[in-house]
Parts: C-alpha cells; structure tokens; sequence
C-alpha cells in the first residue's frame, strides 16, 4: 500500500505527537484522534468497495460454474455436492459436464442463442439509425436549449422499463389502440396480430433501449469540431458528403459505445421476450429463466450462464476495454 | 449547417415521437372509465381511487421504497469510495480488478447476475448460516451491488472533471487526508453524489429480474407485482400506476433540469463578471 502514498502527503507534519496531549471534550478529542497510518486509510478506501466486489460479484460466477458442473438432485438446494465425503477422510471429486453435453445436443439452446444474438444485433442496427438523427440534432441546438432536449431523452430511461413495454402492449394488442383506429378508419377488416410476435420484440427492444444509444451518440457529436464541417463546406464539400467524410467517421467511439450499451443487455433481456414475444420467439435469457424458476433446473440455468457469458459476455467487455484504451492513447 | 437541418429535424423528431406516443397513449387511457382497457368509454379518476385500496400494490411499493433507499445510500457511500479509490489513488493492489469489476454489473445480463447472487446467498446460507432465508437483506446486497457502479461512473467522471490542485495544496497545509476528504473533495462532488443516489434509487425500484431470483416468499416488490398482473393482460390500475410513476419521475426531471440550466448560467455570468473585472 505504500505506493499509494502521495508525494503531497510527505509534507504533512506527524499529526500523532500534536494530539496526543490535548484535552478537551469527545468531540475536539475524537476530531483530532490519532490518524489511521496513512496506507491503512488508502488501503480502505479501496478495499472496502473491492472486498464487497468480489464477494458478492466475482465469487457467485465462481459458485455459478462450481453448480454448473454438479448434476440435478431432487434436494434443497436441488444438485449434488462436487465433493463427496465417503465416511472417512477421502474426498472424490465429482465433475458433470452432462449439462454441458446436453446444451450442445438439444437445439433449443442453440437456436435461443441464435435468436438473442439476432434479436440484440437488428436491434442495436435499428437504435443506430433512429438515435444517430436524435443525437446530432441535440448537439446542433444552441447549448441553452441541449439540456431540455437531453432531458427529453432521458426522462423515458428514468421510468420503470416494465411499464414502457406495458405501454406497448396497450398500444399492440389484439383489440389495442392501433387496431382501434386502423378498423375504425376502415384500413383494415381484421385486427392485425402484432402482440406475441417477434417484431413485437423488437419493437420493445429498439424502444427501450434506445436512450441508452442517443446519450453516448451526442457525448461524442458535441465535442464534434464544427469548424471541420465548416471548412468542409468551404471547400466545396456538399453537406451529405461532409457528414460522410467528416462527421460519420469522427462519431465511431459513440457509435462503438451505444451500441455495446444497447448489444450486451439486449442478449440477455428477459422481461421483453416474456411479455411481448410469442411461444417461438426463443431467447436465451428467457430460456434460463424457465430452467431456473418453471423446470427448478438450477445446474442447467448455471450451464446457460456460464455459456453466455463466456461465448457473449467477456468477448464484449474485452473488445470494450480495448476500444477505451485505444481512444485513450490515441 | 442551418439549411440543411430540415430534414435531420424531421427525423430527430419522428424519433421522439417515437418515445413519447406510447407512454402518452398509456396516460390518457388511465382515465378512461371502461374496464376495457383501450375502449375509450369516458373520463374517469376512478383507476387512481382504486390503486389507492390495492393493498396488495400499496405494500409491494413500500417494500420497494424502503430497499430502494437503504441500497441507494448505502451504494452512494461505496461507490463513492470505489469511484475515489479509482481517480485519486495513482495506483494500489487491486486497481485493474476494481476497474472491470466496477462497471461490469452495468452491461452483465441481469438474469445472469440475478442468478449467480441467489446461488451465492443459497451457498452462505448452508456454509454460514447467513443470510438466513432471502428477502430484504439479499434484496438490499444485491441492488447495492449493480447500483453503486453508477455511483462510481459518476463519481470518477466528476473527478476527473476537477483536477487535484485544491486537495493537493490543502495537503501541503497540513490537512489530513480524511479532512482534506470531508471539507474539500465531498462538497465539490455533492453534485455528483446526488445524481448518484438518484439514479441508483430509480434503477433499484425498477428492478425485476434480479429482484425475482433474490427475493424469497412474502417479498414481492413492485415490479414483481406489476409483471404477474401484466402477465394476466393490461389492466387500468396499471395504467394509473404507471401515470403516477411518470409525473413523479417528470417533475424530478424537470427540475433538476432546470437548477442544472440556472447553476450554468449563474457561473457564466460569474465568468463575465470576473473577466469584466481584469
């Protein structure tokens, strides 16, 4: 912990032998009590919130592979033990990758893999498209007017993602608003299903997660060096041209960090498949949780766990760091 | 620039239609009389009257208040030491497994750590005997955990906003660190740590997925509540919930916009006044 210790921090006076002979109420004495060693305090500064990571963050991803590998037991908790006490002092490890296997056989997995990372990349593609427009004319708004804009797209996210798809259903279902005003305007004779479809999921997907693309999208266009464009312009550059050339290509870390904010939670989205996606609509976060709460298949849910995040999650994360430490250099 | 705006205005604000319809169509059906949802039949409070004798919703949102603001404060005050730890502390032992390991509950799945935290408490449970069952305590362990990273992100950007000059000459002066710390460090990023706790106490209410593998029998939180009625179809006292939620979470919003433009203002015209002066 010594190298922690701040060059500043040398010049202080030891405080210890000044203290130590004042009298006085609890509260000058408690004011002035002995400092902790000045590596202890850096030391629990960081340990506290590290010490809380790991326990209740890294070690269940330990405990989730450790389930993984156990088999199904009709128990509470409902697998078996990997070590094994016969009696005596003799311990047999006991290894399953039955779940493992079975993940690779039964094409349910699979093909609700499949799905999430399908469903997770036309989304991110569709948040693009709809937030890039969003963010450019929030950071083109003179500056006193931004926060009003920004708070426009904000407000959504601060409110309950649950009752934003819930809003959708309303506005989807069979006899729901939109079917409403298309019969009533004669458009259509029959309802169309829209509900329980899988562009119901995107919808819900693209809608909800839509802030989460506009707000990286604008950080990175309101830093933009307008006179870029302007010099553009002055050189004959057409306006689409100079959003192409100049703009387009100048926004790739917001567009980079969008759409892993919107690609990584979207794999693994439940609440949206459950609610607005049909029977078919396979989707591997909705999968677990079937394992989990309906078969009470706990070393299978872990098995799906382990899997997704290996396969999805830390490529992501890494492919992440990367990019932030390239824009840091560069 | 100007000219060409009309048809990036056009999309832009197509997009925020986008956002808004939904939820102002969920609003206006809120005060329809019929039971039917989304036949409009007439004007009617009577949806509010009714969630007001839910008890069953009126005690999941109190258990839902209560995690919400213990796990916020709680999550304000280590993620404040982490997002500290992290831009202040040149380096110390375990710097690059804090850095991943802070933002990380932001982007995992959240059925994924939902998972993994009810397997954790299940196994301390039959090592330690804690915590014994799942309800309150798990809640809060676990919403503590994804919502101090937000506190952490917005604490580190703020200090990185403001460079070490005021802390460092304080140092020299002689101040302790933890005074250095309480007089100068935490008042300059109060801002910070209001925002904070604002946005951990909202993501901890809204929570679902976590909440409903953590949680044991007799704990249902709001969002657990309103997901099983969903479930069942759309129903007007949900529509009056949802109403509610959103003009409480509006006028927050607009508020702290709008201190947000008057404080932006004020140090502009501070600027001025100061560059006026020389």
């Amino acid at each position: 912990m010594s190298g922690g210790d701040q060059t500043a921090a040398q010049a202080v006076p030891d405080p210890g032998v000044a203290s130590r002979p004042r009298t006085g109420s609890v509260l000058t004495r408690l004011k002035h009590r002995l400092p902790l060693p000045r590596g202890l305090g850096q030391g629990m500064v960081s340990g506290i919130p590290l010490g809380w990571l790991l326990v209740f963050f890294l070690l269940p991803f330990g405990v989730v592979l450790k389930i993984s590998l156990a088999d199904t037991a009709i128990a509470m908790p409902p697998y078996t033990a990997l070590l094994d006490w016969d009696g005596e002092a003799v311990a047999t490890l006991q290894l399953n990758f039955g779940k493992y296997l079975f993940l690779l056989e039964d094409t349910l997995y699979l093909s609700a893999y499949a799905g999430s990372l399908k469903v997770a990349a036309v989304s991110t593609l569709f948040c693009l498209l709809i937030g890039y427009p969003m963010a450019l004319f929030i950071a083109r708004q003179p500056a006193e007017r931004r926060p009003l804009w920004l708070a426009l797209v904000i407000l959504p996210f601060w409110t309950s993602l649950l009752l934003r798809v819930y809003a959708w259903i309303g506005l989807l279902q069979h006899n729901g608003v939109i079917n409403n005003i298309l019969i009533n305007l004669g458009i259509i004779d029959q309802p169309l299903v829209m509900m329980q479809t899988d562009f119901a999921v995107y919808l819900g997907v693209v809608y909800t997660y839509l802030p989460f693309m506009v707000l990286p999208l604008y950080a990175t266009l309101e830093k933009l060096d307008e006179t870029l464009l302007e010099a553009a312009a002055d050189l004959g550059s057409a306006p689409w041209k100079a959003f192409l050339t100049v703009t387009l290509p100048l926004s790739r870390p917001g567009m980079v960090a969008g759409s892993m904010l919107v690609f990584i939670p979207a794999v693994g989205e439940f609440v949206i498949p459950a609610l607005m996606g049909g029977p078919d609509t396979l989707m591997i976060g909705r999968v677990l949780w079937d394992e989990f709460f309906n078969n009470r298949d706990w070393p299978m849910a872990s098995a799906v766990a382990v899997v997704m995040m290996v396969v999805l999650v830390i490529p992501v994360m890494l492919l992440r760091n990367g990019q932030n430490k390239t824009a840091e250099h560069g | 620039m100007r000219r060409r705006s009309t048809s990036l205005k056009v999309l832009a604000l197509t997009g925020f239609a986008f956002l808004y319809l939904p939820i102002l169509t969920m609003v206006v059906l809120s005060f329809n009389e019929s039971r039917l949802v989304t036949v409009w039949s007439g004007f009617s409070p009577k949806w509010y009257g009714e969630l007001l004798h839910d008890d069953q919703i009126l005690g999941a949102a109190m258990i839902s208040l209560k995690i919400a603001f213990i796990s916020a404060s709680l999550a304000v005050v280590l993620g404040t030491l982490a997002g500290f730890a992290l831009s202040r502390f040149p380096k110390f032992r375990g710097k690059v497994a804090l850095t991943g390991m802070v933002s990380a509950p932001l982007v995992m799945p959240e059925v994924i750590t939902g998972l993994a935290l009810l397997l954790l408490f299940v196994a301390m449970e039959s090592l330690l005997g804690w915590p014994k069952g799942r309800g309150v305590v798990t809640l809060i362990i676990s919403h503590v955990t994804f919502c101090m990273a937000y506190v952490a992100v917005v604490v580190q950007s703020r200090l990185a906003d403001m460079d070490g000059v005021i802390e460092e000459a304080a140092l020299d002066l002689g101040a302790r660190p933890w005074r250095v710390f309480v007089d100068i460090t935490l008042p300059m990023i109060a801002p910070a740590l209001v925002s904070g706790w604002l946005l951990s106490f909202t993501v901890s209410f809204d929570d679902l997925v976590i909440s409903a593998f953590v949680s044991g029998p007799g704990y249902s939180t709001l969002p657990m509540v309103i997901f099983s009625k969903v479930r069942l179809g759309v129903s007007p006292e949900v529509n009056a919930l949802a109403t509610m939620m959103i003009v409480v979470v509006g006028i927050g919003v607009v508020l702290f916009t709008w201190n947000a433009a008057r404080l932006h203002r004020m140090r502009q015209r501070e600027e001025r006044a100061a560059a006026a002066g020389l």
